[in-house]
């Protein structure tokens, strides 16, 4: 069993996973992520697409300050990818990046979002958040 | 209209001062201001000042005087220090005051800055799942403008040698000796392609400016740099800001651009007629970027331009003339009045060491969260 680390930011997980933005019901427009609250009454909950092309990315090499909570402290800490990817038509999203090897990423390359447990919680639970991968590489378990 | 003169400018050493508080040294940095113009703060007619987080600038007046003047704090992220000075400029333009003294100061914890995702308006798991870091928008900006323009690793690391050699003649910068360029290339990286000697860290630090009409500087008997342009703009549709969780795939101007054109038109002056310029360097990547940003050439060209030399200290168009955030450290509020400062001290012939001779026009331009820039022209 693992938790969405929030709602109404991705439906689904691994291969099946939809991000979701509000479409603007005054003027059309995406907005990532949804806005919530009153604000979000203007918006319709929509999907993205789940494939575009790596815009930009970069490597976290610290354990970044609180608010993160991700697993590991300053001396076991993994270093993951933050990146943009364009879905075509509809946003450059930001996120973090699964690889096989992050430094083997090149912008332009096809992405594909998936799920990603970046924390276990305090019953042990896996915590996920939205990613994407290079679609080259499938999806792996 | 009246002109407005820089009649004298001040600093606290950047760095780390321990035992020091972001106050004391905003006090100390007005203090030096009024003595290199020789005025007694009961001289000042007005005050704007801010600090990001060493608490509120008219914390000063107890320290300096209860004279009863206006005191405006100001907090505006990274162009607290230009909004300070704006508004002492608007302030004096409008003809209500003469004189007055601007500031900024600060005094942020070591390590990279931590940020407050409700803060700046973004739901709580943007900073709980790590993508909430200045870091990572500058890596990611400078990746694809890399990716675009063709810029070298390379390059990147000859701003960072650059910015140590010139800060070594710098007696107000933080980081003093030289690095060479294998050291820099071959550090740990950060967030790639920077490595640590490619970004600039927090710091403590202050500055000060006492402006004044020009009326009332010939009154005084004082004379300094003129204020010829300065402007702030906020982030348009289309930029790619700190903290962006989703762009828009049309791509638009960035808050850099519309700043720097502001000042440009203000002016009266371009890039071309620059003698000296501070620009923000956040990172490496930054004064790369923000030298085309900013008008100074297209993109791309940097990567000839950095290699020939132009921007080191007797190149055609020195850049960060004091070693800039690399060198200087990050005190957000004192920053944009630290680049005002180093401008004073080349168009007063004072820069010792790091002199561009014969300087006439000077530039500065500070840029920071949530997207804003501010753009500050001078003139001899």
């Amino acid at each position: 069993m693992a938790l969405a680390v929030a709602e109404n930011l991705f439906r689904g997980s691994g291969a099946d996973t939809r991000l979701l933005a509000g479409r603007s019901r005054r003027n059309g427009k995406l907005v990532f992520p949804c806005p919530g609250g009153s604000e979000g009454e203007d918006f319709d909950v929509v999907e993205l697409a789940p494939e575009g092309t790596l815009w930009s990315y970069t490597i976290q090499r610290f354990k970044p300050k609180p608010p993160f909570n991700g697993d590991g402290d300053e001396v076991n800490f993994k270093p993951y990818g933050v990146g943009y990817v364009e879905l075509p038509g509809q946003l450059i999203v930001e996120g973090r990046i699964v690889a096989n090897d992050l430094s083997a990423l090149r912008i332009g390359q096809p992405m594909r979002v998936t799920t990603e447990a970046y924390r276990t919680n305090e019953t042990g639970e896996a915590v996920l958040t939205y990613a994407f991968r290079p679609a080259s590489e499938g999806e792996q378990a | 209209m009246s002109d407005i003169v820089i009649v004298g400018a001040g600093i606290h050493p950047f760095g780390r001062t321990d035992g020091r508080t972001g106050l004391e040294q905003g006090v100390f940095a007005i203090r030096e201001a009024l003595a290199d113009a020789g005025l007694e703060w009961s001289d000042m007619e007005f005050a704007f000042g801010g600090s990001s987080a060493a608490g509120s600038a008219d914390a000063v007046l107890p320290r300096l005087g209860l004279t009863g003047i206006p005191f405006i704090n100001v907090n505006n992220g990274c162009a607290t220090g230009g909004s300070a000075l704006l508004s002492g400029y608007s302030a004096i333009k409008s003809g209500e005051f003469d004189i007055g003294v601007v500031v900024g100061f600060d005094k942020h914890p070591r390590g990279a800055f931590n940020a407050d995702p409700e803060a700046s308006g973004l739901p709580r798991w943007y900073g709980e799942t790590g993508m909430m870091l200045t870091t990572q928008f500058f890596a990611n900006k400078i990746t694809r403008y890399m990716a675009l323009h063709g810029i070298s690793q390379r390059t990147l690391g000859l701003v960072a040698e650059k910015a140590f050699d010139n800060a070594v003649h710098a007696p107000h910068a933080w980081r003093r000796s030289p690095v060479d360029l294998d050291t820099i290339l071959n550090a740990p990286m950060v967030s790639d392609p920077l490595t640590k000697f490619m970004f600039c860290s927090p710091a403590e630090g202050g500055a000060a400016l006492i402006i004044a009409s020009e009326r009332k500087a010939r009154e005084l008997g004082l004379t300094g740099p003129k204020v010829r342009g300065a402007a702030i703009r906020t982030r348009p549709v289309g930029s790619f800001e700190v903290f962006a969780p989703a762009l828009e795939i049309e791509r638009g101007k960035s808050a850099v651009e519309l700043a720097s054109a502001a000042a440009w038109e203000m002016a009266g002056v371009g890039p071309d007629d620059v003698d000296v310029a501070q620009l923000q360097d956040t990172e490496s990547g930054a004064e790369i970027m923000h030298m085309a940003e900013n008008g100074f050439c297209k993109d791309g060209e940097q990567e000839r331009l950095i290699a020939e030399g132009a921007t080191r200290l007797g190149g055609r168009m020195p850049v960060n003339t004091d070693g800039g955030c690399l060198a200087c450290g990050e005190p957000i509020g004192a920053s944009g009045l630290r680049q005002v400062y180093e401008n004073v001290q080349q168009l007063r012939d004072r820069a010792n060491g790091r002199q561009v001779e014969g300087a006439r026009i000077a530039y500065s331009q500070v840029y920071g969260a949530p997207g804003l820039s501010g753009c500050v022209v001078l003139e001899r």
